[in-house]
């Protein structure tokens, strides 16, 4: 098949830095001659596409580079949809670059950061949305963060726009007819019933726009505040949970007095934890803006973990708690601190008696210091945020995305309201397309050139 | 014998006319040749202008100086605003035309036209030499030289007249068809295609019953069609609507088997929007009764159209079928209805100018191109007179885009998707219809008219610039005066608008819906003082640009964002062969049809967006 491109581009593949073995790629309608003609082992030229062999690499002057295996992807069935010889080697940079080195001298162009996709997508190898996902899957560190990004190359999230835009446009038609046909003996459908097929549509785009939240802190880690009075240990428990050293830690109340972010991975999840000042009155300027700083990260948190100190009078751990100002919106767990210093037989009593007065939610009597029951408070995160995102639902994790389906969403809210007030369906009808060229632009079904730009530039080299 | 004309314009139809006129306007020498010049300018169908989304293009061919308006304003005998409560862009002005009147006008005023001359006969063939149009050849034997020609040549190109199992050549009832022409055009390598339509029996007004019909009467205040002073149209004269049953139904079903539509002896592809009669029963078994309009076909005459009842039955079929309508029981036939095909061109073989690829300097318009209606006609004749007479001048081309006009919809889709049916206007094919408003058709187009040379723009666009001046007035004095509560609660109250507690500015209340300009003058002493020399028309459009102002400005942003791609030229050049990630279709349609630009690529059809992605990838943007 003859591609696009003309001419052969070579990178190396794999992370930078020292690995047990490092790939190189080579990818254009000279890939096969190029690579054949420094491999020896076998005869490249007249290898089935989807094989693997094994040989030398070496240079212009006969001396050996490295050992390595060698994958032969013939057009159209490659990444690229190209020609692609991809050579595992001995993961040393210095070989590395040796066998780039060799390939730039004889022919090949360095690529470009994201070239490779680039070219997958314009040889029709994936739509827009599918190619913004490999950037994601590429980056992507933890399983969820990878189902995510495998769901949207496969097109799932493709597929569920395409199938938003078929409903639009079936609303949109029953519009066009009584502007087109109000001359005709024809029947329209009455306001009632468009209200509700829109209705309807909203529904499901506001579920993807809300699935944005989700989808968002999985690839960024999920935010989890740590908040409470002063000295109650949340900086013992930050480091219990990260396993180190990162906040100060003192007797002395204050001494956090910025924010301090960390992220871990547990089950798959990425979370991302914030130590935050203890939140009360004082005269301390430098405190001060650490504590407003809190709020604002207390805002931004999804999941708020209160931290208390155990004690007998439960009712006032309530009121700690309420005074704290979480949100509905937000997660919140209770930890009750310091059960080193407490009856460890009345710790559970105090537990579930506060638990009970917060209607039911998830109290966690342990100690940050000794480490005791730090597995039940990390079963618990995980936990809220499974509870969250139920298997095979489709989640929106692309910033692009969720703008547009945000501007969909206005743009038929506004059909509603026109609906309501009686704004006539010419109007309507606008409102309409508007939406529908908003869900357009994420299949790349409306493409223009600076979305292009911005979506390549943000590959990086070797996909 | 002839003088060198720079544009042989070769048929006088609708688009013929427009295109004689625009030739001529932009100073061209113009010879128009028809078969008969007693057939100038004849509504072939029904007699009526405009309606949903054409009333629209007859108001932007006369912003850009053709006559159809002018015409039917002339000719008029009925008007009416359609759509009036769907809102302005919406709004589609419609003439019923006294038949006679229409094409006489139309006579008098080509007449009237010093750069215009005429010929009556058949043209035959063109004079192609090195790939360029030279002139026309005619039945006999004539040579006419001139440096371009425009092909009108409707439904009479190989015509061929249905009416049941009769069948024979025409390009109406009652004239000849025309031959020669494309046998020379598919031998110079154009492709041709077949296309149907039909027209429905004329009857004897006298032998109707029309107290049995409903009446359907003008407009109380009659709009016009013309930006300029023609004549108002005071007399008008009403249509009825009456209803087919099940027992004209069962009438016709015994013709079937003798209709050619059913028999497969019309092989040309009709309209799916105006089916004929045997169509829609087939078609809507479960209906069992259709609308017809029953139109008068002049002033002076007492001959009807029966609109909606399209058949290419039997004669007799169609007589008996006819008098089971209530209020046609005596009804006289004056004339069959019948089908027609003829040949037509796929307008894909055109440049967006309308020229066509293979032969320079060789326009089409009208039917020729696939097209249906007197409208589609004109403007596209309108359109391929400017073009020829820039060609001839080696000027560039009069371009008008989506954004423009709906003459600007209906080329980019004719030359970009080709069509398979006849082409008819909606206003769902606009996608800026919110702008292509019939009020503004002046302000968008005469000053584009004006600034190509078109004669006798200058006062008209002293006119536009006057009502412009009009509409910022009147939306200053809205802002600045206010209206009072006592004044304005009991109307408010009518239309279930909240009431006032306080003085308001006026023009809070006209962005109110269901609140008009004139609802909140005839409230307001100081409002209808101040306004009172303004036009109804003016009032209006004020009342849209207030009204509507926050779609009009999200409207504008989506042109502005469209046209970004407008402005990417392609190449006429261009290899696309040479970019495999093109679908084999998008490179074979690009080759062939050589967009101007990345917009005009993204709209032909089988060309995908990845496509379009690709090509702007490699211009490099």
């Amino acid at each position: 098949m003859q591609t696009i491109h003309q001419d052969t581009i070579v990178a190396i593949a794999t992370p930078q830095g020292e690995g047990a073995i490092g790939i190189i790629r080579l990818s254009g309608p000279n890939a096969i001659h190029l690579a054949d003609t420094y491999f020896y082992g076998s005869n490249l030229l007249k290898a089935e596409g989807n094989t693997v062999h094994y040989g030398k690499l070496k240079d212009d002057d006969g001396k050996m580079l490295d050992e390595c295996l060698a994958t032969v992807f013939k057009a159209p069935r490659s990444y690229t949809k190209e020609d692609v010889v991809e050579f595992a080697c001995h993961g040393s940079s210095y070989i590395l670059k040796s066998v780039i080195k060799l390939f730039l001298t004889n022919g090949a162009r360095l690529a470009e950061p994201g070239e490779f996709t680039m070219r997958a997508y314009l040889n029709g190898q994936m739509d827009l949305s599918q190619a913004e996902a490999v950037a994601d899957l590429i980056a992507s560190n933890t399983a969820s963060q990878h189902a995510l990004a495998m769901d949207q190359m496969r097109g799932g999230f493709s597929k569920m726009i395409a199938a938003l835009r078929e409903k639009l446009i079936e609303f949109a038609s029953l519009i066009e007819l009584e502007n087109d046909f109000s001359e005709e003996d024809v029947e329209f459908a009455d306001r009632d019933s468009l209200k509700q097929l829109v209705q309807k549509i909203l529904r499901t785009i506001r579920e993807l726009k809300q699935s944005f939240d989700y989808g968002n802190a999985i690839k960024e880690g999920i935010p989890v505040a740590i908040i409470g009075k002063p000295n109650v240990g949340k900086s013992t428990l930050l480091n219990a949970l990260l396993n180190e050293d990162k906040a100060i830690i003192s007797a002395i109340p204050g001494t956090t007095r910025d924010v301090i972010e960390d992220t871990i991975q547990m089950e798959g999840l990425l979370f991302r934890f914030i130590d935050t000042a203890g939140i009360r009155e004082t005269e301390d300027t430098i405190e001060s803006l650490g504590i407003a700083r809190s709020k604002e990260q207390l805002a931004k948190a999804n999941i708020v973990i209160c931290v208390s100190e155990i004690q007998e009078d439960h009712p006032s751990i309530v009121q700690e708690y309420k005074a704290l100002g979480v949100s509905e919106t937000q997660h919140g767990i209770i930890v009750l601190n310091k059960t080193d210093t407490f009856h460890a037989c009345h710790a559970y009593d105090v537990e579930e008696a506060t638990s009970t007065l917060l209607n039911r939610m998830p109290v966690i009597a342990m100690s940050a210091k000794e480490k005791t029951h730090l597995g039940r408070l990390q079963k618990e995160l995980v936990s809220v945020v499974q509870e969250k995102s139920k298997p095979s639902q489709t989640i929106v994790s692309n910033l692009r995305h969720y703008e547009a389906l945000d501007n969909a969403s206005t743009s038929l809210e506004k059909v509603i309201i026109g609906l309501d007030e009686g704004i006539s369906s010419d109007f309507v009808a606008m409102d309409i397309r508007h939406a529908l060229q908003y869900l357009g632009e994420i299949s790349g079904e409306i493409s223009t050139d600076d979305l292009l730009d911005s979506i390549f530039s943000n590959f990086c080299i070797g996909k | 014998m002839f003088p060198k004309y720079d544009v042989i314009v070769v048929g006088a139809g609708h688009a013929g006319c427009e295109a004689a006129v625009a030739a001529a306007n932009m100073g061209s020498k113009v010879l128009l040749a028809t078969m008969n010049m007693n057939t100038i300018a004849q509504m072939s169908c029904n007699p009526a202008m405009g309606g949903v989304a054409k009333g629209q293009i007859v108001r932007e061919v006369d912003a850009l100086g053709g006559y159809s308006g002018i015409v039917t304003d002339h000719s008029m005998i009925q008007f009416r605003m359609l759509n009036l409560s769907k809102g302005p862009a919406m709004w589609s002005p419609r003439a019923q035309s006294d038949r006679m009147e229409f094409a006489a006008k139309w006579r008098q005023m080509l007449e009237a036209h010093p750069n215009i001359d005429f010929w009556q006969e058949m043209v035959r063939g063109l004079i192609v030499k090195d790939g360029v149009c030279k002139g026309v050849l005619t039945g006999i034997g004539l040579e006419i030289a001139s440096e371009s020609v425009v092909l009108t040549n409707g439904t009479f190109l190989n015509g061929l007249i249905h009416i049941g199992e009769k069948q024979f050549g025409g390009g109406r009832a009652g004239e000849k068809a025309a031959t020669g022409i494309t046998e020379q055009l598919v031998e110079l390598g154009f492709e041709s295609g077949r296309m149907k339509t039909g027209t429905p029996p004329r009857v004897d007004g006298r032998s109707l019953d029309w107290d049995k019909m409903e009446t359907q009467p003008g407009d109380k205040n009659p709009s016009k069609f013309s930006f300029t002073d023609t004549p108002e149209l005071t007399k008008q004269i009403p249509c009825h609507i009456a209803f087919t049953s099940t027992e004209v139904h069962e009438v016709l079903k015994t013709g079937f088997d003798r209709s050619p539509m059913f028999n497969g002896r019309i092989r040309g592809l009709g309209p799916r929007y105006c089916p004929s009669i045997e169509d829609k029963i087939e078609r809507f078994a479960d209906k069992d009764r259709h609308q017809l309009f029953v139109e008068p076909e002049g002033r002076n005459t007492c001959e009807i159209y029966v609109n909606g009842f399209s058949s290419s039955l039997p004669e007799d079929v169609q007589y008996k079928a006819l008098r089971k309508i209530v209020g046609f029981e005596n009804a006289k036939m004056f004339r069959p209805g019948y089908a027609i095909e003829y040949d037509f061109f796929p307008p894909t073989q055109l440049d967006i100018s309308l020229e066509t690829r293979l032969v320079k300097n060789l326009f089409f318009a009208g039917q020729i191109n696939g097209t249906t209606g007197y409208e589609e006609a004109a403007c596209q004749g309108l359109m391929a007179g400017i073009n020829a007479h820039m060609a001839v001048n080696d000027l560039e081309p009069f371009i008008l885009k989506r954004s423009d006009a709906y003459i600007g919809v209906l080329i980019d889709d004719l030359v970009n998707k080709g069509t398979k049916e006849p082409y008819r206007m909606f206003t769902s094919r606009a996608e800026y219809r919110i702008l292509l408003r019939q009020d503004n058709a002046d302000q968008r187009l005469t000053p584009l008219a004006s600034a190509i040379g078109m004669q006798g723009m200058e006062q008209r666009l002293i006119r536009v610039n006057e009502k412009e001046q009009a509409l910022i007035d009147i939306e200053k004095l809205f802002k600045k005066t206010s209206v009072e509560p006592a004044k304005l609660n009991p109307f408010l109250a009518t239309v279930g608008s909240k009431a006032l507690d306080q003085k308001q500015k006026a023009i809070n209340l006209i962005n109110r819906p269901k609140v008009g300009i004139q609802d909140v003058m005839a409230n307001c002493e100081a409002l209808e003082e101040a306004l009172a020399d303004y036009s109804i028309d003016v009032l209006h459009s004020a009342e849209t640009k207030i009204k509507y102002a926050g779609y009009i400005e999200k409207e504008q942003e989506m042109v502005d964002k469209m046209n970004r791609l407008e402005s990417v030229k392609l190449h006429a050049d261009f290899d696309y062969q040479k970019l495999p990630s093109l679908s084999a279709e998008a490179k074979e349609k690009l080759s062939t049809q050589k967009p101007r630009t990345i917009g005009q690529a993204s709209r032909i059809s089988g060309v995908s967006p990845s496509d379009i992605s690709v090509l702007l990838v490699h211009v490099g943007r």
